[in-house]
């Protein structure tokens, strides 16, 4: 606080000398130097961050997947087919699968070791489990994703397409996306130091194939196709088959549709 | 190297990909810090707005402190991050639908619309004055701090003193966001239920104000003892004051929330209640409610009405004064680590491994907690914060 009485000096009343006044042009000059200077370094820096993104996909589709929880018989081929496709670093997924084994004493045994990649042994006896099921999960490509309302800088998005994308050269790596995914879909990529996740093979899909995991599947238990289209593989299952989706109460849109949902699923 | 408290890894159903914990103790720090300046910027308002005369000797520590840790502030953010380079992409491409975009525009207004122009106002005076007095470079300093602006007239110093109040007025809403917005990051993550709540930016915002008061006082009594000054002790009765009515808010609200969460008791009731009996257990009830709450809180209580000695009293401050500032960084870690350790799939438990090495290990974080206090010191060097209230009482 200005509490300190004393009056000082007023600066105002001096005059200019010859010497005082070159001093002043040339600090002016300095000045003006690291004005212009600065400006240039910080025009530089800052064209390199402006760039926006050009709108991705055609809009006249609508790429999805259904499952059929009944057909999984929990081989983990697809974890394979998509962990070689996509490069995902060991330990992390892009997709899973979920073991649930509902006992005779009503407990629920739920385990994904390796995320199921190699497959599920038998680790109690046959006779205690009452129904057992597996469940493939990957990121539900949501229509009001959370993760995307989170990114602070728009590096997770929407394509027009509806896949949510995560673009590596755009993402900061701040992980708050990872924490506002409800369903654990997304990881942090230790080599590429960004968030990653599922894309529904968006490399593939472009070119009019299918993802990985649904052409290795032995049962056709993932049924890949465009909901923008009625006669697509998706469409149909999902008209002929009662079909659910995961946490439905959180609205967050999520596309992956379930066929023989119970409610131990998590 | 591990800090050993940490025995199993994980228990029931844990996702896949929720082996790791994605926001560390770095992250902890950043609303600790935060915190604290919006607490020391709202006590230093004390004076300015409500014209709380006892505290005016800590005004300008109190600026000064919210200045040290606010640089500081955004260091344990960009240090975690995973591409630190980009990290200006929150300014030039902000998404705004994200509570976190918003952080770049918050902090810069922060600290060139109100703090540094406060300090500006309140020390220009001053600094004509000290640059008049001294010469070199010590003499360029000051003639830089004060943007060339030499005139030293009352109409002048008048200015200074409204242009000060203005800012302080527009200070203590910006204080109230710029920590209310950090409560907002974590209140509203909606798939997780630690954290998705209304009350979590009051919550913060309160804790802030707690931990920032206490701030004050600590670092202004350890100071007199540096400089073998006496304490002034109306000033620290008003802080003590303070410090007692904010705990008694922030311990009510948050003790709220506790209740309004077991009485609504939703899905995630039951993998919350093991998280706060079992892992959690000590640094809940343990420090946050009670050491770094309920006790301090009783203590300033009666050291207020029972009329105790002066060295009593300060002992009590001082005491009370860390024990809070323990507390809250506790409740940071509560909520920021807390919020991790369950999996989204409300069936399993996880833990958290703190290396006391490494670039997010528990020594840098020390090493982030502490170098405000050095920054306070230099800051303390160029502004003395304390040379105009003992010119005025001597
Ligand atoms: S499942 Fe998770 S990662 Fe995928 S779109 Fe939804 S919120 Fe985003
Ligand atoms: S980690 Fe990357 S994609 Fe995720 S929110 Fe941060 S910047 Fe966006």
């Amino acid at each position: 606080m200005s509490t300190d009485p004393e009056p000082t000096k007023q600066t105002d009343e001096r005059s200019l000398s010859r010497k005082e006044f070159l001093k002043g042009v040339g600090r002016s000059a300095l000045l003006i130097g690291i004005g212009a200077g600065g400006y240039a370094w910080w025009a530089r820096i800052t064209s390199q961050f402006t760039r926006r993104r050009e709108p991705v996909g055609d809009a006249r589709h609508n790429y999805s997947m259904a499952i059929d929880i009944e057909k999984c018989i929990g081989c983990g081929f697809c974890v394979e087919a998509c962990s070689k496709e996509n490069n995902v670093p060991p330990g992390h997924f892009r997709t899973w699968i979920e073991r649930y084994e509902v006992m005779k004493d009503g407990s629920v045994r739920i385990n994904s070791d390796d995320g199921g990649i190699n497959g599920f042994s038998d680790d109690v006896r046959a006779e205690d489990v009452e129904r057992a099921f597996f469940v493939p999960k990957l990121c539900n490509h949501c229509t009001d994703s959370p993760c995307t309302q989170v990114c602070p800088v728009g590096a997770t998005f929407k394509t027009e397409d509806g896949v949510v994308l995560v673009d590596y050269d755009w993402c900061i790596g701040c992980r708050y996306c990872i924490q506002a995914c409800p369903y654990g879909s997304r990881f942090w990529n230790p080599v590429k130091r960004t968030a990653d996740k599922c894309t529904l093979c968006y490399h593939r899909i472009r070119k009019g194939q299918v993802p990985a995991c649904v052409e290795v599947c032995p049962t056709g238990a993932r049924v890949f196709g465009d909901l923008a289209d009625p006669e697509s593989p998706v469409s149909k299952f999902m008209r002929e088959n009662a079909t659910l989706v995961m946490k439905p109460h959180l609205k967050t849109g999520a596309k992956i549709a379930y066929k023989g949902m119970s409610k131990e699923v998590v | 190297m591990d800090l050993g408290m940490l025995l199993a890894e994980t228990s029931g159903y844990v996702l896949p990909n929720e082996k790791e914990l994605q926001w560390s103790v770095l992250i902890v720090l950043y609303p600790y810090l935060t915190g604290l300046v919006a607490g020391a910027f709202i006590l230093a308002s004390l004076v300015r707005v409500f014209n709380s005369k006892p505290v005016a000797p800590v005004y300008r520590l109190a600026l000064l402190t919210a200045l040290a840790f606010l640089i500081c502030a955004p260091m344990p953010l960009i240090g975690h991050l995973g591409h630190p380079e980009r990290a200006f992409q929150i300014m030039a491409t902000p998404h705004l639908s994200s509570a976190m975009a918003m952080f770049g525009f918050v902090y810069a207004w922060y600290l060139m619309a109100v703090l540094l122009l406060e300090i500006y106002f309140d020390y220009r005076k001053e600094m004509v004055a000290w640059a008049q007095s001294s010469r070199g470079l010590k003499r360029l300093l000051y003639t830089v701090l004060t943007l060339g602006v030499m005139d030293t007239s009352e109409k002048a110093v008048r200015f200074d003193d409204r242009a000060g109040r203005f800012i302080t007025i527009i200070g203590i809403p910006s204080a109230a966001l710029l920590h209310g917005y950090v409560g907002f990051i974590f209140g509203s993550v909606k798939g997780n239920p630690w954290w998705s709540s209304v009350l979590m930016p009051l919550i913060f915002l309160l804790s802030a104000i707690v931990s920032g008061i206490a701030a004050v006082l600590v670092i202004y009594m350890a100071i007199n003892w540096y400089r073998r000054q006496p304490h002034d002790m109306k000033c620290l009765n008003a802080i003590g004051r303070y410090l007692m009515f904010a705990l008694i808010f922030d311990l009510s609200l948050e003790a709220l929330d506790v209740v309004h969460r077991m009485y609504e008791a939703g899905e995630w009731f039951e993998i919350l209640g093991l998280l706060g009996s079992g892992y959690l257990y000590y640094t809940i009830f343990g420090i946050q409610f009670f050491l770094g709450g309920i006790f301090p809180l009783v203590n300033l209580a009666l050291a207020q009405f029972l009329k105790a000695s002066d060295a009593t009293r300060q002992r009590v401050y001082f005491f009370s004064g860390l024990l809070v500032l323990i507390g809250v960084l506790c409740m940071r870690w509560n909520v920021v680590i807390g919020g991790q350790l369950f999996s989204k799939s409300l069936q399993g438990l996880t833990t958290y491994r703190l290396e006391l090495v490494g670039g997010e290990g528990a020594l840098v974080a020390i090493g982030v907690l502490f170098l405000p206090l050095a920054i306070l010191f230099v800051l303390a060097k160029i502004l003395p914060p304390w040379k105009a209230h003992e010119e005025a009482r001597a």
